[in-house]
């Protein structure tokens, strides 16, 4: 056998006493499958290359072969913790795009499911992110909220976390007297709650020592890094795109929004459980100023389904909220570009829309704060302790359904 | 005779104390279950308390892997060496009057002895799997050992100079059968150290990090599955139970209570022994996990020094009352 064999000998680059470690994508940590590439001198983080693409199902691309009706359900798998408000963003860009007019009370509802949907979000982070750090109660105690937020989300609109609850034009079906009285008890009771997890980490030495420094990052490097969200507003950037780019009815809301000064992990701790405050206050006045009215407008262009043959299709048009409306879309779609961002909970989630005129989006590109926060990662993650990074990538609060899309 | 009689007594130990490990996890996971809001294990037998049992079976089951590039001899010792140390030093552990299975001069020492050995086990397991987690989950321990096996020896030089004795059974006697006398309170300096250290030393929260799920995986017993993970499981188990022993013995004045029970002496013992798992837990249910330097940090600077002037302020009242 004359077979040239390599021989797998490692060529001396003077650091042969650095420890290489591929934390993930299987870790318990990692929020999904993200792989972080670790160099490790002792403990301590030499080198830090996150690498993505683990859950990538290629969204953009196939959004180029749907119409826009149809790229609603996709916009749920993003970011799987707050699909409501994935499906907002969605559905406010593709209607900035077609001109479509939204009414009042669909624009109430709107906020009333990106308010549940930020609290469900904020709620999850918490949980990780103390289970992170070693404090597992905290983790049961915010899925018991959660809990309830995702009762009424099915209750809504039939689907805990795969929700589609909005539709072009306005929402899909309009909220029961049940479904407002048990918001209500929720957004009663919630202040109560927040307490409690205040009480089990907030001035627990420990938790103190594991966030305060940790990740500090000051506000001009988390612009420069396109850091949004609590991760931004943590180092004191005032930018939230409710408050400064308003979309549905938020310039009808009163609501803070809650700045860090120090830019560590603990001052977005504090931003995130602020947050939580300030959403449940939404919620309030949502459930107090809920406009009567319809809730999807006149010219909400809708699923085109064929009807078979043979078989009988009850449309309910007088409640106007039928599923079933026959547009000739040819009309309706226009030429042109267009950018639309809005506040998820992880941060600013934006669409970006190359419309040639068909019924489907030449171009559809998802700014998903996730995968920009993991590009933070490799910066944040250099020089600190393994502890470290696992507390990193819980306050700036990924999920790699977003990130991978 | 004389010997068949002391194989009896370790077989009987042995099973009473494995039967406690069984239901020691059983107690852990219902409090953590109902500090959390859920009711922990439910299904076998009435309100889970079979449970233990099906895990046991289940481990006793399941596949034995050993990782191809693992060191086979190492590999497969770690766990034994681990349960044996810590199985050892349950002889010298005085449950009342005259129940120590080996009433011997060097209690305490031969406990210290027996824990730093159980370390080796956890270490060589670290080593042996060949895994880059497992790896770095010995060497914390072998940090965390060095840096707690001292504060935690010196923490009872307190209790070795007020009762005079290394014996278990005449640090308990000289404690007297009154609970003012307790050493609890003329040493809560070195009660305080020995408290974090015995947490640091079983390896529980928040001073897991040989084993930090959420950073190495699990640490040293990544590799380990089935009967080897329960030796390790047992080990962690019978070493807090140990430590809990010790408290009691050193601290909390042994078997002796308020009043006597009869037909059961050790009846005290094992109640305050539980006291101590049930701090364990509630801790475990509360806190979260120290950083790998700071857990240094609070050793080297916090304890070595409080446990110096422990002993400095015991020999000085010593002499001061002489």
């Amino acid at each position: 056998m004359n077979e040239t064999t390599t021989l797998d000998v490692p060529v001396s680059q003077g650091d042969e006493d650095r420890y290489r470690l591929k934390l993930g994508p299987q870790h318990p940590a990692t929020h999904g499958v993200l792989r972080v590439d670790l160099e490790l001198d002792g403990e301590t983080i030499l080198d830090c290359d996150p690498q993505v693409g683990y859950l990538h199902r290629g969204f953009e691309k196939l959004a180029e072969h749907r119409t826009y009706a149809q790229n609603l359900v996709l916009t749920d798998r993003l970011d799987y913790i707050a699909a409501m408000a994935n499906n907002v963003g969605y559905c406010e860009a593709v209607e900035q795009l077609l001109a479509i007019e939204v009414p009042e009370r669909a624009k109430f509802l709107r906020v009333m499911v990106c308010e549940m949907s930020r609290l469900t979000g904020h709620l999850l982070w918490l949980a990780t992110h103390a289970l992170d750090i070693g404090a597992m109660t905290v983790f049961l105690y915010c899925f018991r909220e959660r809990e309830v937020l995702l009762e009424l989300f099915a209750e809504l609109c039939g689907a805990r976390l795969t929700t589609t609850y909005t539709r072009l034009g306005g929402v899909r079906q309009d909220v029961t007297h049940e479904i407002m009285m048990k918001l209500e008890r929720f957004v009663d009771a919630f202040p109560a709650c927040i307490e409690e997890y205040e009480t089990l980490i907030d001035t627990n030495r420990i938790w103190l020592k594991r966030t305060i420094g940790v990740g500090q990052i000051s506000g001009e490097k988390a612009v420069d890094l396109c850091l949004t969200g609590a991760s931004l507003r943590g180092s004191g950037v005032d930018y939230d795109v409710r408050k400064h780019m308003p979309y549905a009815a938020y310039d009808k809301m009163d609501f803070e929004i809650p700045l860090g000064e120090t830019g560590d992990t603990y001052a977005r701790y504090r931003c995130r459980m602020e947050e939580m405050g300030q959403s449940n206050y939404i919620l309030r006045q949502c459930i107090e100023k809920m406009p009567p009215g319809p809730i999807v407008g006149d010219d909400a262009p809708d699923l085109v389904m064929p009807v078979k043959p043979g078989r009988k299709v009850e449309v309910d048009t007088s409640a106007r909220n039928g599923l079933i409306k026959l547009i000739d879309d040819r009309d309706v779609y226009m030429e042109g570009d267009i950018y639309v961002a809005t506040e998820v909970p992880k941060g600013e989630l934006g669409f970006y829309f190359i419309s040639d005129g068909m019924g489907r989006p030449y171009r559809m590109h998802i700014r998903s704060p996730s995968f920009i926060h993991i590009g933070a990662l490799a910066t944040m993650g250099k020089g600190v302790m393994v502890a470290d990074l696992i507390a990193i990538i819980g306050t700036l609060d990924v999920v790699l359904g977003e990130s991978d899309r | 005779m004389q010997i068949l009689i002391i194989i009896l007594q370790i077989a009987v130990l042995l099973a009473v104390v494995l039967l406690h490990v069984a239901y020691t996890t059983y107690f852990e996971r219902k409090i953590i279950g109902h500090m959390q809001v859920r009711m922990g294990p439910m299904r076998v037998g009435w309100h889970g308390l079979l449970q233990p049992i099906a895990d046991g079976i289940k481990s006793f089951f399941k596949e034995d892997i050993i990782p191809e590039q693992a060191d086979k001899p190492l590999f497969l010792a770690a766990p034994v060496i681990c349960l044996v140390a810590m199985l050892a030093s349950l002889a010298v552990l005085p449950f009342a009057e005259g129940w120590a299975l080996a009433d011997i001069n060097i209690g305490l020492l031969f406990i210290f002895a027996m824990s730093s050995l159980a370390s080796y086990g956890i270490i060589l397991a670290g080593w042996a799997s060949n895994s880059k987690y497992t790896f770095l989950g010995g060497l914390r321990s072998m940090a965390q050992v060095i840096s707690y096996e001292i504060p935690m020896g010196l923490s009872l030089v307190g209790v070795m100079m007020l009762s005079g004795s290394l014996n278990l059974t005449e640090i308990v006697t000289a404690q007297g059968t009154s609970i003012f006398s307790i050493y609890l309170f003329p040493q809560i300096i070195g009660f305080f150290v020995f408290f974090i250290a015995m947490l640091a030393e079983t390896n529980r929260v928040p001073f897991d990090l040989p084993e930090a799920e959420t950073e190495l995986v699990s640490g040293y017993i990544t590799e380990y599955s089935g009967m080897r993970y329960a030796m390790f499981f047992m080990a962690e188990y019978i070493g807090m139970m140990v430590m809990a022993s010790i408290g009691t013995v050193c601290f909390l004045g042994g078997w002796n209570g308020p009043f006597a029970i009869p037909f059961f002496p050790p009846f005290w013992f094992i109640l305050k022994v539980y006291g101590f798992l049930f701090l364990f837990i509630w801790i475990r249910a509360t806190l979260p996990r120290y950083r790998y330097d700071q857990l240094m940090a609070l050793g080297w600077k916090l304890l070595i020094p409080l446990a110096l002037l422990n002993i400095f302020l015991t020999g000085l009242f010593k002499i001061l009352v002489h």
